[in-house]
C-alpha cells in the first residue's frame, strides 16, 4: 500500500521532471536562437542574406574581411575605441563602487543613510535628461573628441555601489566579480547614448553605435549589420565565460537582502 | 653642457614644427555618410591639397539621421567643421540660428547665381539678398525599374509605364504573393520615408489638380479633395492593389537593389550605386504622368561656411568652396554620384545617356518644396499615408490632419 | 578625537570624490536641466528668456508627449510583471530540476549581457515582414499568418517589450533561484508532511519567503522599463518610434525634442515630468510593498 503511494509520487516527480526540462529546453531555444540566427546571417554575403536559409548555402568570410580590412570601414577603429571605453570605466567602477560601498557598508557616521539614498536615487534620473548638461560640461572642459568625453558619466556606477554595499557584509573576495557585471549592465546605457553626442567624430563611436551606419538612406547592408552585430557581442560572450561563475553569482547577489 | 645642447636643440626643432604648422591650414569638411560622395570628396580633397599646398582639408561623416544632431550640438560651441554641406530643406533652419557666415559679396551674388545655376536653386538659397551657401549637384526623381522582373512578367523590358494608370496595371501584375498571400515580390516600392512623400507632395499632388503650397510656402494647400483623391490613388496601392507596402524588404532601396521590388522612384543620386550592384538590370524614366500633367521633385546638398571660421581658415575654406562647386568638379560628381550639375550648361553632353536623361528632362518642370524643417515635413506626410493605411483613416481627414500639424510647423519657424 | 569621530572623518575623506562625482555628473545637471525648464532655451536661439511654466503647459498638450507617456506606462505595467513572473517561473523549473541548472542559466544570461545595440539590431531583423523575417517564416511553414510586428501599430509596442522581457529574462531568474535555493529544504518538507499540496506550499511558503527579491526586482524592472530607449531608437524605422508614434516610449520623446528639434528646455521639462512619474512609482511600490515584505 505504501510502496504503491511512493511509486505513484515518484511517477509523478519523475513526469514533473521531465516537464520541467521540456519546458526549459523551449525557452533554450527561445534564448539561444536570436544569436545562432546573427551569427548564420553574418556567414551569408549580399546575395545570400535575403534568401532565408537557417545555414549559408555558401558560408563566407567577406562580410568579416569588409568589417575589418575594408579602407571605407571603420569598425577596426570602433572596436578599439570601445574596448578602451570599456577597460576604463570598469576599471573606475570597480575601485570607486567599492570604496564606497566599503564605507557605507563598514562605516557608522552621520548621514550614512541619506549619502546611500541619495545614490541609489539616482538611478531614477532619465538618462536622456542628463545628456544635455553633460554636453555642456564637455564643452566647458573642452573635451569634445576625447575618450574622458565618453567615460566620465559612468566613472561610478549608483547601481554598483548599491551592489557593493550587498557585497561587503559577505565574502569580500567575490567583490571585483560584482563590478564586472555592473560594469558591463551599466555599460550598456552609456555606451549607446553619450557617444551619439559626445564624439563628434565617427572614429570615437563606440562599437554598437556605429550598425545604425549601414542602415540609412542608402537601404539597409543586413550582412553587414549582423556581423557587426557578431564582432560587438564578441568580446562580451568571451568574458561572459571566462568569468560567467562569478558573474553569475554577482547577480545572483544583487537581490540579496542588504 | 651636453644636456644644455640637448635641450637647446629640442626647442630649436619645436620652434621649427611650429613654424611648419603655422603654415599650414587645416579645414574640416562634414558631409553625411553616403558612400559614393564620401569616396569622390576624399579624392577631391587630394587634388586640392595638391594645388594648393599649405590647406589641408579632413573629411568628416556622419550617418544622415544624426547629422543634423551633430551639427547643432557642435557648432554653438565652436567645435563644429568650417565647411558644411547640408540639405537644402535644413538651410532655414542653419540661417535662422545663425550657424552659416554669409558668403563674400564680391564672389557670392546675385548676378553669380542667376548665372551659373538653375532657377530653383537661384530663388531657394537667396535669403533676403544674402547667400549662404552653393550647392555642386542637383537631384531629381524618376521611375526607375527592374528590366528583368519586367521580362518575367511578360513586359517590354524597354517599355516602362507612362502614366500612372499605367503604373497601377503594371505594378499589379509585377507582384507576387506566397502561398498564403504573403507579398513576396512587390510590383512597386511604396516608402513615404524615402522619395515616398516628396513623390507625393510635389508630383502626385499636383497631378491630380492640387496646389499643395502657396507660392512662397507658406501656407499648406493639400487639405482639399482633388490632393486627398492623389493620397487615395497612392494608398489603394498598397491597401487595395497590395503591390508594396512601407518597409518591404527593409525599404525601398534595399527591395529594388535585391530584386524584390520591380519598379521604384528614386531620385538621381542613386545612379551610381545601382550601376555598382551585379546582375542587376535597371533603366530609368521620367516619372509617369497623369491627366496630361508631368511634375518633378528638385532637390541639392548645399555647401556653407560655418559662423565663425575667420582669418587663414577663412580663405582657405572659400577656396574649398570654389573648388568643390567648380564646373570640373559638377562633371566629376555627374559621374561619380549620379546627381546632376548645378549649372545647366555642363548636363547638354549628358543628354543622350539613359540613364542621366530622363532626370535631366525632369529638371525642366521640377519644384524644390522650400522646406523648413525637413525631418518634420517628411514626418507628417508619413503620418499621413500611415494613417489611411494602418488606421482605415479617410484621405481627406487625414490630409486635414497632416496639413495642420505642418502648418503649425511653418507658422512657429517664422513667427 | 573620539574614535568614532575618527572614523567618521575617514568616512568623509573617502565618499569626498565620489560625492563630488554624483554632485556634477547627476545632481547638478538635473538641477540646471530643471532651472532651464522654465526658460526658452532651444539651440536655434541665440538668447534663453525665464518664460515660467511655458514648456510644461506646451508639452502637456502635446498630444505625442502624452501617447508616449501611456506607452512607456504600458512598456512598465506589461513589461516589468511579464518578466518578474515568467522569471519566477523559470527559476522554479530550474530549482526543481536535478542536473544542469548551471548550463541552462548560462544560456539563459547570455542576453543580458550583450550589448542592447546589437540585439535590437539582431531582432529588428527577425521581426522583418515576409518574405525577409525568419519568425515570419517559422510562422508560414507552421501554416499560420504572418505577423506584422514593428510595422504594425498595435503590434510594435509588444514586439519591443518582448525583446526587453527575452533580455532581463535572464537577469531575474538567476536572482530568484539563488533566492530558492536559501529557502532552507526542511520548510519545504516540514509543510508536505502537514499535508499542504505543491500548490499550497508555492503559495503559502515559497512565494511569501521571496518577497523580499520580488521587490527589489519590481522596483528595478519598473525604472528600466520606464526608462526604456535604446530598444525603441534602434527598432523603430528612422528611429522614429514606430508607426504613428505607436512604440515612442518618453525617454525617446525627449530625445527627439533635444537632439531632432533642438528644443532643450521643453526636453528638460519633459525628463522632470519623467522624473517625477519614475520617482512615483517607485515610492508607490515601495509603500505597497515593503509592507508585504515585513509579513
Amino acid at each position: 500500500m505504501k510502496s504503491t503511494l511512493m511509486k505513484s509520487i515518484l511517477k509523478r516527480k519523475n513526469l514533473g521532471i521531465a516537464a520541467a526540462y521540456l519546458l526549459l529546453s523551449v525557452f533554450t531555444v527561445i534564448m539561444v536562437f536570436p544569436f545562432f540566427w546573427m551569427l548564420s546571417s553574418s556567414f551569408k554575403d549580399y546575395s545570400q542574406i535575403l534568401q532565408m536559409r537557417f545555414l549559408p548555402a555558401e558560408p563566407t568570410l567577406e562580410n568579416y574581411k569588409y568589417i575589418f580590412f575594408s579602407t571605407s570601414s571603420r569598425f577596426p577603429q570602433w572596436f578599439l575605441n570601445s574596448a578602451i571605453v570599456a577597460v576604463c570605466t570598469t576599471a573606475s567602477v570597480l575601485f570607486f563602487d567599492s570604496l564606497l560601498g566599503y564605507v557605507l557598508s563598514k562605516f557608522r557616521f552621520p548621514g550614512k543613510r541619506i549619502i546611500f539614498l541619495l545614490i541609489v536615487s539616482t538611478l531614477m534620473i532619465p538618462t536622456e535628461m542628463l545628456v544635455i548638461p553633460w554636453y555642456a560640461i564637455i564643452r566647458a572642459m573642452k573635451w569634445g573628441n576625447t575618450y574622458w568625453a565618453i567615460m566620465f558619466p559612468g566613472m561610478i556606477s549608483a547601481f554598483g555601489v548599491y551592489l557593493m554595499r550587498q557585497f561587503m557584509s559577505t565574502i569580500p573576495d567575490d567583490l571585483i566579480d560584482a563590478a564586472r557585471v555592473d560594469g558591463q549592465s551599466e555599460l550598456r546605457i552609456f555606451l549607446t547614448v553619450v557617444p551619439l553626442i559626445a564624439a563628434s567624430k565617427p572614429r570615437m563611436f563606440t562599437l554598437p553605435v556605429g550598425l545604425a551606419n549601414f542602415s540609412g538612406e542608402a537601404g539597409s547592408d543586413w550582412h553587414y549589420i549582423m556581423t557587426g552585430a557578431t564582432v560587438a557581442m564578441l568580446p562580451l560572450i568571451v568574458v561572459f565565460l571566462l568569468f560567467q561563475r562569478q558573474i553569475v553569482k554577482g547577480i545572483a547577489m544583487t537581490g540579496m537582502k542588504g | 653642457m651636453k644636456r644644455l645642447r640637448g635641450a637647446l636643440l629640442l626647442i630649436a626643432l619645436l620652434s621649427l614644427a611650429a613654424g611648419i604648422s603655422a603654415q599650414t591650414v587645416t579645414i574640416t569638411y562634414w558631409q553625411y555618410f553616403f558612400e559614393t560622395k564620401v569616396k569622390l570628396v576624399d579624392e577631391l580633397i587630394k587634388n586640392f591639397e595638391k594645388a594648393n599646398p599649405g590647406i589641408k582639408v579632413e573629411q568628416v561623416t556622419f550617418p544622415y539621421e544624426t547629422f543634423n544632431q551633430k551639427a547643432a550640438a557642435s557648432i554653438p560651441a565652436g567645435e563644429g567643421p568650417d565647411v558644411i554641406t547640408l540639405f537644402y530643406g535644413w538651410l532655414p533652419m542653419y540661417v535662422k540660428a545663425g550657424y552659416l557666415q554669409e558668403l563674400p559679396k564680391s564672389d557670392f551674388n546675385k548676378e553669380y547665381f542667376d548665372k551659373n545655376f538653375y532657377s530653383f536653386v537661384a530663388e531657394s538659397v537667396d535669403f533676403g539678398g544674402k547667400y549662404y551657401s552653393v550647392p555642386t549637384a542637383v537631384r531629381t526623381l524618376a521611375l526607375i525599374w527592374n528590366k528583368k522582373l519586367f521580362k518575367d512578367a511578360g513586359f517590354d523590358p524597354e517599355k516602362p509605364p507612362k502614366t500612372l494608370d499605367e503604373l497601377a496595371a503594371y505594378a499589379r501584375k509585377l507582384s507576387k504573393y506566397d502561398a498564403q498571400g504573403n507579398l513576396v515580390q512587390a510590383g512597386m516600392a511604396m516608402q513615404p520615408t524615402g522619395q515616398g512623400h516628396s513623390w507625393i507632395r510635389e508630383v502626385l499632388f499636383r497631378q491630380f489638380g492640387n496646389v499643395p503650397y502657396s507660392a512662397d510656402y507658406k501656407k499648406v494647400g493639400y487639405a482639399d479633395a482633388k490632393a486627398a483623391e492623389a493620397l487615395k490613388w497612392y494608398t489603394d496601392l498598397i491597401v487595395k492593389d497590395k503591390v508594396g507596402y512601407p518597409n518591404f524588404v527593409t525599404d525601398d532601396v534595399t527591395a529594388f537593389r535585391s530584386g524584390k521590388a520591380a519598379m521604384n522612384v528614386d531620385g538621381s543620386f542613386r545612379i551610381a550605386a545601382l550601376k555598382a550592384v551585379k546582375d542587376l538590370e535597371w533603366g530609368a524614366a521620367e516619372l509617369p504622368s497623369h491627366n496630361g500633367v508631368k511634375s518633378n521633385y528638385a532637390s541639392y546638398w548645399t555647401h556653407g561656411i560655418v559662423d565663425g571660421v575667420k582669418g587663414k581658415r577663412l580663405e582657405a575654406s572659400i577656396k574649398f568652396l570654389k573648388y568643390i562647386t567648380s564646373p570640373e568638379v559638377q562633371e566629376l560628381w555627374l559621374q561619380r554620384v549620379g546627381e546632376l550639375p548645378a549649372t545647366p550648361s555642363l548636363s547638354e553632353k549628358y543628354k543622350e545617356d539613359p540613364f542621366i536623361s530622363p532626370f535631366l528632362k525632369g529638371l525642366a518642370y521640377a519644384k524644390a518644396s522650400l522646406f523648413i524643417d525637413e525631418a518634420g515635413q517628411r514626418n507628417v506626410m508619413v503620418d499621413a499615408v500611415d494613417e489611411v493605411y494602418l488606421k482605415k483613416v479617410d484621405p481627406l481627414q487625414a490630409l486635414k490632419n497632416a496639413a495642420a500639424k505642418e502648418q503649425k510647423l511653418i507658422d512657429n519657424f517664422w513667427k | 578625537m573620539t574614535l568614532a569621530s575618527r572614523r567618521s572623518l575617514t568616512a568623509y575623506t573617502f565618499l569626498a570624490l565620489p560625492l563630488v562625482f554624483f554632485i556634477c555628473v547627476r545632481f547638478g545637471p538635473m538641477i540646471y536641466m530643471t532651472a532651464m525648464s522654465f526658460t526658452n532655451w532651444g539651440l536655434l536661439r541665440r538668447k534663453s528668456e525665464f518664460i515660467g511654466l511655458e514648456n510644461y503647459v506646451n508639452v502637456l498638450s502635446d498630444p505625442v508627449f502624452l501617447k508616449a507617456l501611456g506607452n512607456t506606462l504600458q512598456y512598465a505595467f506589461i513589461g516589468a510583471p511579464i518578466v518578474i513572473v515568467l522569471g519566477l517561473c523559470i527559476a522554479l523549473l530550474l530549482d526543481a530540476i536535478p542536473k544542469g541548472k548551471g548550463l541552462f542559466r548560462l544560456i539563459y544570461v547570455l542576453p543580458y549581457i550583450t550589448p542592447v545595440v546589437a540585439v535590437s539590431w539582431v531582432w529588428r531583423w527577425m521581426y522583418q515582414p515576409p518574405p525577409l523575417g525568419v519568425i515570419n517564416l517559422v510562422l508560414g511553414a507552421l501554416g499560420l499568418p504572418a505577423g506584422e510586428f514593428l510595422n504594425s501599430p498595435n503590434q510594435a509596442l509588444p514586439s519591443i517589450m518582448g525583446v526587453n522581457v527575452w533580455v532581463e529574462l535572464g537577469y531575474c531568474s538567476t536572482i530568484f533561484l539563488a533566492g530558492l535555493q536559501t529557502i532552507p529544504k526542511e520548510l519545504h518538507e516540514a509543510a508536505r508532511i502537514d499535508g499542504a499540496t505543491g500548490r499550497q506550499v508555492l503559495f503559502k511558503v515559497t512565494i511569501p519567503l521571496l518577497a523580499p527579491i520580488t521587490f527589489f526586482l519590481t522596483v528595478m524592472e519598473g525604472i528600466q522599463f520606464l526608462r526604456i530607449f535604446t530598444q525603441v531608437y534602434n527598432m523603430s524605422f528612422q528611429a522614429m518610434g514606430g508607426p504613428l508614434d505607436s512604440a515612442k516610449s518618453a525617454a525617446l520623446y525627449i530625445y527627439q525634442k533635444a537632439f531632432n528639434n533642438f528644443e532643450m528646455a521643453q526636453a528638460g521639462s519633459a525628463s522632470i515630468i519623467l522624473f517625477a512619474i519614475i520617482m512615483a512609482v517607485t515610492l508607490v511600490q515601495m509603500k505597497f510593498l515593503d509592507r508585504k515584505v515585513n509579513y
